[in-house]
């Protein structure tokens, strides 16, 4: 376990983090591996039996490998907190994350950058999980009121025999800014995946979303779930591509996105099957919130602003 | 047992889409506390005064009013008509993504029980509030949560556009316990059904044929009446009634 000297940028963070709803105390719990890390610095780590994490700071953010041992059942959610606290500043994030085979863990990363006024937060994560292995991904971005960020996350997962992976993508509260989200998953033998990804635009934010799994291995089974709102002059693009390589491969596509006021959105599904016993399917829906829905929200009493807020929150939920 | 005072009068309505007539010189009233039943064979026009009741979108009378507790609403939103106390269940409900059956049932009132309003539409209260009101509901499920919502609105008028009709329908039981609670409740309700069963438990039942009120009166009359109908589904022209 080590733990860092710059309490104060931590405490800083910290406290965005408790106001975004996050809990402060798992960063003094032993039993909870966390690794927390402003701009190029790292502020705190902890690490568990059974979950190795070598971290370092390079000249623009951190590079870390991250490890779960052969047969580790990570019992609680390792928990990864990024964030630049200044209005300008880059942070480049490199992971490289490996679940050795039947182990399992949950990732909670919380990226916060409250104050972005000109501010770029590049990802780049190498993941790769054994046979049997199991990861969680959920990560939730916090961006400020401001929209002066630029967000690259990019990830490129393989999944081995009847391994599992699950991702979750929020960015909800606060404008978006400049999204670039690009991550490609291949699934081998029975390996599960299902990516969601959620986000809310508003005034010009620009979100990019691509998300791309290769069913290779035989019986795969993936599900990309994406879920865009955007309003004032807010765009969309969102592209979910599938192939579908293997016998009994079966994949689906499922995007949907809420326009409001000027916003433009677009959305791309792109399937791909090259074997004759897979298959995959898609649903896309654009549009303007549903008449039917709002009129039975509004036959309950809301107003007709209400009853868009209840709709938009549920599909984001 | 019917109060005297009318809580809702649809005087001479009259709805058209492009020149067509959909609905033609409707009268009706129904009495507060009121269980109204309204007959009709498809194409009648049952679901568009159901939807101009509730003020739907692109539903307003091309003539005539709606009166509502003495009050012409022909103007007001749906929303604004809600608050009046009216409301309505449609024939199929629609499903939100995200929003759980305990959220749906307490969108206007955080403090109530949700649990009380499943249990009178037949539905176990552990299994259901945690789940979603969408897709993974069957049609007979989402009908059953929409009419405990309804309940759960108190509403003075309640719209219920078929709750028997689907594929995994409701009982005729289940039909006559929702209705007793809106009776328990005060509630008026404008029951429209094929059912000449569910129209008896009715306090009162109106034919609707071709866009008019051609019969009115006790249940088992209209019943009777509807039974002897010649057509099926309503053209204008088979039926000896218009």
């Amino acid at each position: 376990m080590a733990r860092y000297a710059l309490m104060s940028d931590l405490d800083a963070l910290m406290n965005v983090f408790g106001d975004a709803g996050g809990d402060k105390a798992i960063l003094e719990n032993n039993e909870i591996a966390h690794l927390v890390a402003v701009g190029h610095k790292l502020l705190s780590m902890n690490s568990v039996a059974g979950f190795e994490v070598d971290a370092k700071e390079t000249r623009t953010g951190i590079s870390a490998k991250v490890t779960v041992k052969e047969g580790i059942k990570i019992k609680n959610p390792v928990h990864l907190c990024f964030g630049v606290l200044h209005k300008k500043g880059t942070q480049k994030i490199k992971m490289d994350v490996k679940l050795e085979r039947g182990s399992s863990a949950h990732f909670i990363a919380h990226c916060i950058f409250p104050n972005a006024e000109k501010v770029r937060h590049i990802m780049y994560a190498v993941v790769e999980i054994g046979e049997g292995a199991e990861m969680r991904y959920s990560e939730t971005h916090y961006h400020g009121l401001y929209g002066g960020i630029e967000v690259v996350p990019k990830a490129v997962v393989k999944i081995a025999k009847d391994g599992r992976y699950f991702t979750d993508f929020t960015l909800t509260t606060g404008r978006v800014g400049k999204l670039g989200m690009d991550y490609t998953v291949e699934a081998g033998e029975n390996a599960v995946t299902e990516l969601t990804a959620r986000v809310f635009g508003h005034a010009n934010d620009d979100i990019n979303i691509k998300e791309k799994v290769v069913l290779a291995g035989k019986n795969s089974r993936s599900i990309i779930k994406t879920r865009v709102a955007i309003e004032d002059d807010a765009q969309a693009e969102v592209t979910g591509i599938t192939e579908g390589n293997a016998e009994g491969a079966r994949g689906h596509v499922d995007c949907m996105e809420i326009v409001k006021d000027r916003a433009v959105a677009k959305a791309i599904p792109i399937v791909n099957v090259t074997n004759s016993l897979a298959k995959v399917t898609h649903e896309a829906a654009i549009g303007s919130v549903d008449k039917r829905q709002m009129e039975t929200l509004m036959a309950h009493g809301l107003t007709p602003e209400e009853a868009v807020d209840v709709i938009v929150k549920g599909i984001l939920k | 047992m019917t109060s005297e005072a009318t809580l809702l009068e649809l005087k001479d309505i009259s709805y058209e889409v492009k020149g067509k007539s959909i609905l033609s010189g409707l009268s009706l009233s129904i009495a507060s506390g009121e269980i109204h039943a309204l007959l009709g064979t498809n194409g009648t026009g049952k679901s568009t005064l159901a939807y101009l009741v509730m003020g739907c979108e692109g539903y307003r009378p091309s003539s005539g009013g709606i009166v509502f507790d003495g009050k012409v609403i022909n103007d007001l939103k749906i929303h604004e008509r809600a608050k009046l106390g009216i409301t309505m269940a449609w024939q199929e409900p629609v499903r939100f993504e995200g929003i759980s059956v305990r959220d749906y049932l307490t969108l206007n009132n955080k403090d109530m029980d949700p649990a009380h309003y499943i249990g009178m539409v037949g539905l176990h209260p552990e299994l259901y509030l945690h789940r979603m009101a969408d897709k993974s509901l069957s049609g007979g499920e989402r009908k059953r949560i929409e009419l405990a919502s309804i309940l759960a609105l108190h509403p003075r008028l309640a719209i219920l556009d078929e709750p028997d009709s689907g594929i995994d329908m409701l009982s005729t039981q289940d039909i006559v316990n929702v209705i007793n609670a809106f009776k328990e409740h005060g509630s008026s309700v404008l029951l429209i059904t094929h059912r000449e069963e569910i129209v008896i438990i009715a306090d009162k039942a109106s034919q609707i044929c071709n866009g008019k009120v051609i019969c009115s009166g006790s249940p088992s009359k209209v019943a009777e009446y509807y039974k002897s109908r010649k057509c099926l589904v309503c053209d204008g022209e088979v039926c000896a009634y218009v």
